[in-house]
């Protein structure tokens, strides 16, 4: 009786991690405008259930717990939420990061109109990311992933502004279009395999020879669908408009809602739906690779030629989101692990740059790289954090950035593919080349006599709620790089899924 | 409990609406809803009551007078019936609390429009229920018939030169249609001497009168249900009718002659005709999807967008035809295939498509009620006046444009997959398509009313019976995405196919 009890309660568990942020969301939806206090003890009551909950599945899951919870929808078809490794992976750092990013937009949006409707779309977003995580099946993770897009378009037209509605439709092209290519391979997927559940290892790679040509066919098909939403070159041209978005919907966006769904699904198709072994066999994983190298350098070296801060962050996003997809094609252990590690590393040292940018920009008014000189001295504690989350898009040791790229590394020459260090070795002289001069102008510029377009500084360098948060991030980017061979470290958890994967 | 089950709630779901019909009319303008309300309200629990019955017994046949056929009229029920029945309750009743709220403030200028609009929705409500349970084509003629008129005659509710002269045009296509379809029904029963659904299936085997009564009432059907291109009366007409009334017209009375036309063709006709009739079915069903969409972009005027809309969305019920096959309806056991799909497809698309547009026509009601305007480019700062009702706007435009989790996706899942098996690929490439464009017009309107604007004066509020069913349609809508099982369950129940 006790242990019928126990099963049934894991099996909720999934569930309550979407509902937290689901019914956060309804709720806050229908509160009024200046019920702050409400609002704000509900986002971080949400956000902190979420994350007990998602601590008790880590140590199951960690222990080889079964997770999962099935709702039929369709005759043959269930909606499924399961934890496995690689769920658990995108499901702590969305819960991490939506914690924190609530906290720096309750400091961000103090006093703007609509702020009823941005925290209730706020957590829809973070809903449909823990359910793309969660998704156990295909058609799971397609209902979350569209969901995604919908939730997401109010928080980037929040401002109301022409510039801000443009953006959004562009962005509603870009990912609508990927959502119905998506839609297309995914249910011819099903015509041929009946319901695809993600499984270690792969999914179908039982299918007959004769269906090879299909299955070529309906990999790059997917893969365009989560190519726009991943920001592979040429599909992400949304990506760099979009961050016209108020500064924590930026950081969300480009650490762990939307960029990072894209990746996330690539990682499903390939190593739980094809599965890598099957994948590699057909010949589709070296197109990937090649399409992830020419991201990488392309987005690198038109981040060089921005000088608009956020613009230029927006660049390096395209860049660094391709090692994860690098990761994956290349179609080795080491290479798996470097490349799911950098979901998570891409996600810190990435939310930092933002809440930093926009730090600048709500307290000194900055928004261009050239503004910038000297701004080190008057905001001391945010360009730390952004100068430790840039020498972790480098990859200089001991950040995060650094294990993600040496596992990058050793992973291509595992593989026998040399070719993918070049590509390491020119994307790092560009994150150099476009990072280090504007450290280097905060720490070494000249500063102006006086800010022109200065806040005021209470009594730290800018509000605590839009400064805790980045040092916070930055700490995790340090610390991620620094225990890396311990147990509880982003790096032990990709080496565990990658186990699981190769060995099941 | 034996008691409730044993009520012919066949008969109570007709009888229920004309009696409040014909009550709300005598008891005049200031106690109409004294019959109204309980109207609603009854129709609405026998609608329920027949569907558990339903549920539990499987399809019933129920003799008017105990006069069985073909000598006296019987009504039948079965689970396709009920699914539409069930349709029409739900958007009904949620349409009628909305009309509440909406002639509560508008009575003094239009003393007659509140007058009569409860008679006829009522009126039309029952004509719509009979056309679901009725088993003769004589009975669906006249049942199609009085819905057909009540429509028209709520269409030109507002008076006015605009709504007249789209109420006529109306009138016009209704009585082409129905004259059409009567013909063929004549020829039928000048051939075979019955009229009965299912003596008539046994009968009619292929041959001249079939095939030419076939397309008369085929044609009939498609004035009325406004497939491409003979939607010309359909946007003029919902989009000025007053916006209780656009909505059951979008979301219910074209289903009533879709649903007919899916009888005939799966039970009357003979199966040589869907290879030909089913292709030429498919193709206009695309031109509407893709005409409809396109049209619909075009539009400056909200409620025309809504309208032209409806056109587009009646093309996907149409996929039916090109999508599934007669074989699989008369061979018994089978219970997969492209379809069943495309049959669950087209159900599921009606029953979404009927909340979400009822939904999205109330949710243009309150902006026009509180803009005084319809114009979607001065639509800015809607979003701070309407947050619900724009909310509202945006989930039935979810269930449009066919993205999860809403019952719009359920259907574009299922007709996707059926057109895929089938290797059907233009018809993947318009089903794709159509859901892109819908999203393009859902987005324009969505976009211009979450412009920010600078004037925030509250110009008029509307009631909450106004803009609460419209959240409660449009989330219905959404939810329709997680209740296939058991609404494809009952659909499949004592099935006539």
């Amino acid at each position: 009786m006790g242990e019928w009890r126990i099963m049934n309660l894991d099996q909720w568990l999934p569930v309550f991690v979407v509902l937290s942020s689901l019914l956060t969301g309804i709720i806050i939806f229908f509160l009024k405008e200046e019920q702050h206090g409400i609002r704000t003890a509900l986002n971080m009551a949400g956000a902190i259930i979420k994350l007990i909950v998602i601590g008790v599945m880590l140590h199951g899951v960690f222990h080889e717990q079964v997770y999962e919870f099935r709702l039929p929808l369709l005759p043959g078809l269930d909606l499924v939420l399961r934890a496995d490794a690689l769920a658990m992976l995108f499901v702590v750092l969305s819960a991490v990061l939506w914690l924190v990013t609530t906290v720096y937009a309750i400091g961000y949006l103090e006093g703007s109109p609509n702020r009823s409707r941005f925290f209730a779309f706020f957590s829809l977003c973070v809903t449909s990311t823990m359910g793309i995580s969660l998704a156990g099946n295909l058609f799971t993770f397609l209902i979350f992933y569209e969901a995604l897009t919908i939730a997401t378009y109010p928080l980037v037209v929040h401002r109301g502004t022409q510039k801000a509605l443009r953006a959004g439709t562009i962005y509603l092209i870009y990912t609508l279009g990927g959502g119905a290519i998506l839609l297309t391979g995914v249910v011819w997927l099903h015509i041929l395999t009946g319901s695809v559940e993600f499984t270690q290892g792969g999914a179908i790679g039982q299918l007959g020879a004769g269906e090879r040509p299909v299955l070529t066919l309906i990999f790059f098909i997917l893969i365009l669908g989560l190519g726009v939403k991943s920001a592979l070159v040429p599909l992400h041209g949304w990506l760099p408009i979009a961050m016209v978005a108020p500064a924590p919907v930026s950081a969300l966006l480009h650490a762990v809602a939307v960029v990072k769904a894209g990746a996330f699904g690539i990682a499903r198709i390939v190593y739980n739906v094809y599965g890598i072994e099957f994948a590699a066999d057909l010949g589709v994983t070296f197109p990937l690779a090649v399409a992830a190298s020419v991201t990488i350098v392309y987005g690198s070296l038109l981040a060089l030629k921005q000088d608009e801060l956020k613009k230029r962050l927006a660049y390096s996003t395209v860049s660094q989101l391709s090692y994860i997809a690098l990761g994956m094609a290349v179609a080795g252990p080491l290479s798996m692990v470097g490349g799911l590690v950098h979901i998570v590393h891409q996600g810190i040292m990435k939310i930092t740059l933002f809440f930093c940018a926009g730090n600048l920009a709500e307290t000194l008014g900055i928004h261009h790289i050239h503004e910038m000189d000297g701004v080190g001295r008057r905001m001391p504690w945010t360009m730390a954090a952004f100068t430790v989350a840039a020498f972790g898009m480098i990859g200089v040791p001991p950040t995060a950035g650094f294990i993600s790229k040496w596992y990058l590394g050793l992973g291509a020459l595992e593989a026998e593919q040399p070719w993918v260090l070049a590509v390491l070795v020119v994307s790092t002289l560009l994150n150099a080349a476009y990072f280090l001069p504007i450290v280097r102008a905060a720490w070494f510029g000249k500063p102006p006599e006086a800010w022109s377009d200065d806040r005021g500084a209470g009594r730290f360098e800018t509000d605590w709620t839009l400064l805790a948060p980045p040092i916070f991030t930055a700490l995790l980017t340090l610390g991620a790089g620094l225990v890396a061979s311990m147990p509880i470290s982003p790096l032990q958890w990709a080496r565990l899924i990658t186990q699981r994967e190769y060995w099941p | 409990m034996n008691g409730i089950v044993s009520i012919p709630w066949v008969a109570w779901a007709v009888l229920f609406p004309l009696a409040s019909a014909i009550l709300s009319f005598l008891l005049g303008q200031k106690r109409v809803l004294w019959a109204g309300i309980p109207g609603v309200f009854g129709t609405f629990l026998s609608v329920l009551l027949l569907s558990s019955q339903v549920w539990q017994q499987g399809p019933q046949r129920y003799a008017i007078g105990g006069w069985r056929a073909p000598l006296g009229i019987e009504w039948h029920v079965d689970g396709l019936s009920i699914v539409m029945l069930l349709m029409t309750a739900v958007s009904g009743l949620f349409i009628s609390i909305y009309a509440v709220g909406y002639y509560s403030r508008q009575s003094r200028g239009h003393k007659h429009s509140n007058n009569l609009f409860w008679p006829l929705w009522l009126f039309l409500w029952a004509a719509l229920n009979g056309l679901f349970l009725s088993a003769d084509l004589f009975n669906l003629y006249v049942t199609l018939e009085l819905a057909g008129i009540a429509a028209v005659a709520l269409v030109t509710l507002t008076g006015g030169q605009v709504a007249l002269s789209a109420g006529l045009r109306y009138l016009l296509a209704a009585l082409l249609g129905a004259m059409s379809y009567l013909m063929g029904v004549a020829l039928l029963y000048a051939s075979f001497g019955v009229l009965d659904i299912r003596m008539l299936s046994a009968l009619a085997a292929p041959g001249p009168a079939v095939f030419i009564s076939a397309t008369l009432m085929t044609l009939g059907l498609l004035i009325k249900t406004a497939l491409f291109p003979l939607h010309f009366w359909l946007p003029p007409a919902h989009a000025n009718a007053p916006a209780p009334v656009s909505a059951m017209l979008s979301g219910l009375v074209v289903k009533g002659s879709f649903y007919l036309m899916m009888r005939l063709w799966v039970e009357v006709f003979p199966s040589s005709l869907w290879p030909i009739g089913g292709q030429f079915l498919g193709v206009l069903a695309g031109a509407a999807i893709l005409w409809g969409s396109i049209m619909a972009l075009r539009q400056g005027s909200l409620k025309m967008t809504i309208a032209y809309s409806t056109v587009a969305q009646i093309g996907y019920l149409f996929l039916f035809f090109p999508l599934a096959s007669p074989r699989l309806f008369i061979a018994e056991g089978e219970v997969s295939g492209p379809g069943l799909y495309a049959f669950w497809g087209c159900v599921y698309q009606a029953l979404s498509h009927a909340l979400a547009k009822a939904a999205m026509f109330m949710a243009a009601g309150n902006i026009m009620r509180v803009l005084g305007h319809d114009c979607i480019g001065r639509m800015d700062g809607v979003n701070q006046r309407l947050p619900l009702t724009l909310f509202a706007f945006g989930l039935s435009g979810v269930s449009l444009m066919g993205l999860p989790p809403s019952g719009g996706f359920v259907a574009k899942w299922l007709l996707l997959k059926a057109a895929l098996e089938k290797e059907h690929w233009g018809l993947v490439l318009i089903i794709v398509a159509g859901g892109l464009l819908a999203s393009a017009y859902v987005f324009k309107v969505l976009k211009h009313a979450l412009a920010q604007s600078s004037q925030n004066d509250l110009l008029e509020r509307v009631p909450p019976t106004m803009d609460i069913p419209t959240l409660i349609l449009a989330t219905l809508s959404l939810l329709l995405g997680f209740t296939a099982r058991p609404l494809l369950s009952l659909l499949t129940r004592g099935s006539i196919f």
